[in-house]
C-alpha cells in the first residue's frame, strides 16, 4: 500500500475507512447482530465493531452455523439475518448455509472478506472466487471494487435479501476496500423504485375476482399454504386464518408453512407431503379447486406429477414468477405478496354476490372425517416401566410438556425423522417459531438455527429436535452457547441410526443397512458437560417426562439424549414416485414399498 | 402442461451492463439444463449501463416460460422480451467465412457468394474472406454450398434480433 490510507481518510471528514462505512450501513439498516468468525481479510471490520457498541457480533464456531444461525433468527424475527466471514475457506464454510437460505427464502446478506483487489485472480493467499462459488448460490451476490460504491451496495443487498421473495447475499469486500477511505451514502428513502428490481406486490383484481368465483363454486376445496406466507410477516397468517375461517374451508400446511394456520383448529389437516397426514393427502388428492398461496408444489408435496391431484382447479398466488407454473400448470395464477392476496380475496369474497353456504361443502368435510378417523399419526406406547420410548411418544411429550410451562416456545430440526416426527407431533399455533431446513434439507442446521432464535428472544424456550447423527454436524456451536450462556435445549432422538437413510435403505433397498449405522457415538451427557452444559439422557418410559422436564427447568443450555426405538419407521410415507392415494400408513403395508419402480427410486 | 411441443424462442433481454452479468445468464442456462442455441452480448446504451442479451433457445412451452420468468427475476436483469412470441421481428447474424481454393472452385465460391449477398472483405490468390449477414438459416444454407468449394473457417456472431414497427424494448 502507498500513501496511508487512514491519513487520507482524516483529510476529508465525509470520507471513513471502509470497514467504518460497512458499519455505519449495516446500523442505518437496523441491524443489532451480526453471526461471524474473524480472519485476515475481514481484521478491518472486526477492529472497527471492536470500537462500536452498536452492532453486537456472536461468534460461532464455523461459518456454516454463521448463516444457519443467521437463518434462526431471520426466521423467528422477520429480519435480515446478517453473517461476516472471512476470504476462502470462511466464505466457502458459509456456502451450505447460503444455498440452505436460498432453497427456503430466508433473508440473508453475508459478508465476505477478499484479498486486496490488486491480488484478485493471482491465487493469493485465502483466495477464493467466492462472487463465482457463489453465484448459484445466492439471490444476487456483489464483489465492490470501488470505494464510491461501497455504502450503496450495502444498502441494495438488504433491500434485495427483504424484498420479493426472499434469499440470500453475498457482499465480497476486498480489504484494501475495508481500509481505503470510502464517502457514505444514507440508504435509499423506503418506497424508493429499486433500478432493476421490481416484484410485483399488488395482485391482479381480475385474477382475484377469478379465483372467488371458482372457490365460490367448489364442493370440495382446499386451501394449501406455504412458506410464502410467513415470509409475508405475521400479518399474512392472520389474514390466513380469517380467510379460511370466512369460507370454512379445509386448510393444510407445507413444512415450510407450519405455524401459518393454527394447527388446534378443526378445519386444519395437518401438513401434507410425503409425511404429511392421510386425511390432507386425500383432500389434495380429491379436492375439486385447490387454492395455493405461497406454495411451490415441491416434489414433497406432489409426489408423482402425472397423478397430481387430477380432478382439480387450481389457483396458485406467488410473488416469485418463476415459482407459478414450474411443476404444476394452474388455471389461475395470481402474482402477488400473501398478505396482499389474502386481503384481496377476504375483500373480495365479501364482495362477490354469489352465494356460498357451508352446506355446498358439507359432505366433503364428512368425507374428510372419515379420513380422519383412521388415525394415521396414532401409535402406541408401551407404558410399563422399562419399556421402549417410541421417538413419537417422546415428541409428543416434549410438545405437551412445553405447551404446559406457558412459554413461547420455537422449535428447530436436524434433518431426518425426527425432523418429520416434529413437525407431525409438535402443533404450532403461530408463524416464526419452527425453523427447519425444507429445500436443502441440511443435517447440521438445527443447533445453530436454535442459537440465532435464542439470541433473538432470550426469554423464549429454544429447542432443537435433533437426530444423533445430524448433530454431530454442527455439535461445536455448543461452545458458542456456553460462551454466550444461551439456554438452547438440544433434544436427541437417539436411535443410533441415520434413521431415515435406515428406513428408505429397509423399503425400497431390501433392507441392506449400508454405512446407516450411528457406530462409536459419543456419549452425549459427558459431551454437553464437556461444553459446560447440561447432560441428561432418558434410556426408558419412566424417564422420558423428568429428563423433558428437568431439560425445560435448567436455567443453561442442555443437551438430553433420548434413546428411542431403533426400528421405528416415520409414517405416513408417499413412496417416492408414487401418488397421494398411495401413502403408506404403517408397517403393515410396507410392501407396498418394495413395488416402488426404479423409476420412483431414481427420485431423491 | 400443454404437451411436449417444443418451440425455439428468440428472447432479446436487457440487462445492467456490470460485471458477471452474463455469467449470470449462462449460470442459469447450464444450472437449470436450458438450451442455448445462440447468445450474444453488447452494451447499448452508455448513459444509462445497459446491455442487451439475445438468446436463441428452444423447449416446451412451459419450459420456455420458465426461463423468461428465471431470467426476470436476476437482479440486474431490466426487461425480458420473447420476439417469438411478441410478433413479427428481424433476426440477424454476421459471419465470416474463409474458403481455400484455386481453379474453378474459386470462380464458382465468387458466383455462389454473390447470388447470396456475401461481400467479399479479404481475398488472395487462393483464399476469400466473406462476410455475410442473414438469419441463422440462410447462412447455413450458404457454408453447405461452400463446403465442396474449400471452407476453411468460419466465424459466426449468433443472432441478434429487434422488433419490426414501432415496438420498443424500453427498461
Ligand atoms: C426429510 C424431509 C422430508 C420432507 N417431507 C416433506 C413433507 O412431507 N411435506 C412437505 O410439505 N415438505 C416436506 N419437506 C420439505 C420440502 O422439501 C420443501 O422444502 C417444502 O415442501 C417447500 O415448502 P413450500 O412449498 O411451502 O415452499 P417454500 O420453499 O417455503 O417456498 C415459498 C414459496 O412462496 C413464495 N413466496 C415467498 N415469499 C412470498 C410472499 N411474500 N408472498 C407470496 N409468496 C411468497 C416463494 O416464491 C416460493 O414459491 C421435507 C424435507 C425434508 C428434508
Ligand atoms: C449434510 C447432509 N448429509 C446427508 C444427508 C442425507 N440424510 C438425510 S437424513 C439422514 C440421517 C439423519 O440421521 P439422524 O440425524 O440420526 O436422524 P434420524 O433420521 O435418525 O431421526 C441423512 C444422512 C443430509 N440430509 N444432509
Ligand atoms: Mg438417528
Amino acid at each position: 500500500m502507498s500513501a496511508s490510507p487512514l491519513s487520507a481518510a482524516s483529510a476529508d471528514p465525509a470520507m471513513k475507512p471502509g470497514a467504518e462505512v460497512v458499519l455505519r450501513a449495516l446500523k442505518d439498516q437496523g441491524v443489532e447482530v451480526i453471526f461471524g468468525y474473524p480472519g485476515g481479510a475481514v481484521l478491518p471490520i472486526y477492529d472497527a465493531l471492536f470500537q462500536q457498541n452498536h452492532i453486537r457480533h456472536i461468534l460461532v464456531r464455523h461459518e456454516q452455523a454463521a448463516v444457519h444461525a443467521a437463518e434462526g433468527y431471520a426466521r423467528s424475527t422477520g429480519k435480515v439475518g446478517v453473517v461476516l466471514v472471512t476470504s476462502g475457506p470462511g466464505a466457502t464454510n458459509a456456502v451450505t448455509g447460503l444455498v440452505d437460505a436460498l432453497m427456503d427464502s430466508i433473508p440473508i446478506v453475508c459478508l465476505t472478506g477478499q484479498v486486496p483487489t490488486h491480488l484478485i485472480g493471482n491465487d493469493a493467499f485465502q483466495e477464493a472466487d467466492t462472487t463465482g462459488i457463489t453465484r448459484p448460490a445466492t439471490k444476487h451476490n456483489y464483489l465492490v471494487k470501488r470505494s464510491e460504491d461501497l455504502a450503496a451496495v450495502l444498502h441494495d443487498a438488504f433491500h434485495i435479501a427483504r424484498s420479493g421473495r426472499p434469499g440470500p447475499v453475498v457482499i465480497d469486500l476486498p480489504k484494501d476496500i475495508l481500509i481505503k477511505p470510502a464517502p457514505y451514502t444514507e440508504p435509499p428513502k423506503p418506497g424508493a423504485p429499486h433500478r432493476s428490481y421490481r416484484p410485483v406486490l399488488d395482485p391482479d383484481p381480475a385474477a382475484i375476482r377469478e379465483a372467488v368465483r371458482l372457490l365460490k363454486g367448489a364442493r370440495r376445496p382446499i386451501i394449501y399454504t406455504g412458506g410464502g406466507v410467513i415470509n409475508a410477516g405475521p400479518e399474512a397468517s392472520q389474514l390466513l386464518t380469517e380467510f379460511v375461517r370466512l369460507t370454512g374451508m379445509p386448510c393444510t400446511n407445507t413444512l415450510m408453512g407450519l405455524g401459518a394456520f393454527p394447527a388446534s383448529d378443526p378445519q386444519f389437516l395437518g401438513m401434507l407431503g410425503m409425511h404429511g397426514t392421510y386425511e390432507a393427502n386425500m383432500a389434495m388428492w380429491r379436492c375439486d379447486v385447490m387454492l395455493n398461496i405461497g406454495a411451490r408444489f415441491d416434489d414433497r408435496v406432489t409426489g408423482r406429477l402425472d397423478k397430481f391431484s387430477p380432478e382439480s382447479k387450481k389457483i396458485h398466488a406467488d410473488i416469485d414468477p418463476s415459482s407459478i407454473n414450474k411443476n404444476v400448470k394452474v388455471e389461475v395464477p395470481i402474482l402477488g405478496d400473501a398478505a396482499r392476496v389474502l386481503r384481496a380475496l377476504i375483500a373480495a369474497w365479501k364482495e362477490d354476490a354469489t352465494p356460498f353456504s357451508r352446506a355446498q361443502i358439507e359432505p366433503w368435510w364428512r368425507q374428510i372425517d372419515e379420513w380422519r378417523a383412521i388415525r394415521c399419526l396414532a401409535f402406541t406406547q408401551d407404558m410399563t416401566p422399562g419399556a421402549v420410548i417410541k421417538p413419537q411418544h417422546a415428541v409428543k411429550r416434549l410438545f405437551e410438556i412445553t405447551r404446559e410451562t406457558g412459554r413461547e416456545v420455537i422449535v428447530s430440526t436436524e434433518v431426518g425423522q425426527h425432523q418429520m416426527w416434529a413437525a407431525q407431533y409438535i402443533g404450532f399455533e403461530k408463524p416464526n417459531r419452527w425453523l427447519t431446513s425444507g429445500g436443502l434439507g441440511t443435517m447440521g442446521y438445527g443447533l445453530p438455527a436454535a442459537m440465532g432464535a435464542q439470541i433473538a428472544h432470550p426469554e423464549a424456550l429454544c429447542i432443537d429436535v435433533a437426530g444423533e447423527a445430524s448433530i454431530l454436524m454442527n455439535i461445536q456451536e455448543m461452545g458458542t452457547l456456553a460462551q454466550y450462556r444461551l439456554p438452547v435445549k438440544v433434544f436427541i432422538l437417539n436411535n443410533e441410526y441415520m434413521g431415515m437413510v435406515r428406513q428408505w435403505q429397509e423399503l425400497l433397498h431390501g433392507g441392506r443397512y449400508s454405512e446407516s449405522y450411528s457406530a462409536a457415538l459419543p456419549d452425549f451427557v459427558r459431551l454437553a458437560e464437556a461444553f459446560h452444559a447440561k447432560g441428561l439422557r432418558a434410556r426408558s418410559i419412566e424417564e422420558l417426562d423428568g429428563v423433558i422436564r428437568e431439560m425445560i427447568a435448567h436455567p443453561g443450555p442442555v443437551i438430553a439424549d433420548i434413546c428411542v426405538a431403533k426400528d421405528e419407521n416415520c409414517f405416513p410415507m408417499i413412496p417416492s414416485g408414487a401418488a397421494h392415494n398411495e401413502m403408506i400408513l404403517g408397517p403393515d403395508q410396507e410392501k407396498n414399498a418394495a413395488r416402488v419402480t426404479d423409476e420412483g427410486k431414481v427420485l431423491v | 402442461m400443454s404437451g411436449t411441443d417444443t418451440r425455439t424462442a428468440t428472447i432479446a433481454v436487457l440487462v445492467e451492463n456490470e460485471a458477471g452479468v452474463l455469467a449470470r445468464v449462462i449460470g442459469l442456462f447450464s444450472g437449470r439444463g436450458y438450451n442455448i442455441d445462440s447468445l450474444t452480448v453488447a452494451p447499448v446504451d452508455a448513459e444509462r449501463r445497459l446491455s442487451r442479451i439475445t438468446i436463441v433457445t428452444s423447449g416446451t412451452e412451459m419450459v420456455i416460460e420458465q426461463i423468461k420468468a428465471q431470467l426476470d427475476r436476476l437482479v440486474p436483469v431490466h426487461k425480458v422480451s420473447d420476439l417469438t412470441l411478441e410478433g413479427p421481428h428481424l433476426v440477424r447474424e454476421l459471419a465470416l467465412i474463409k474458403v481455400i481454393g484455386r481453379g474453378e472452385q474459386r470462380v464458382e465460391a465468387l458466383r455462389l457468394a454473390d447470388a447470396f449477398r456475401a461481400r467479399v472483405v479479404d481475398a488472395t490468390v487462393e483464399s476469400f474472406v466473406f462476410e455475410m449477414t442473414g438469419d441463422a438459416e440462410k447462412i447455413d444454407a450458404f457454408l453447405a454450398l461452400m463446403r465442396p468449394l474449400g471452407l476453411a473457417e468460419v466465424s459466426r456472431t449468433g443472432a441478434v434480433a429487434i422488433a419490426r414497427g414501432t415496438r420498443q424494448i424500453a427498461p
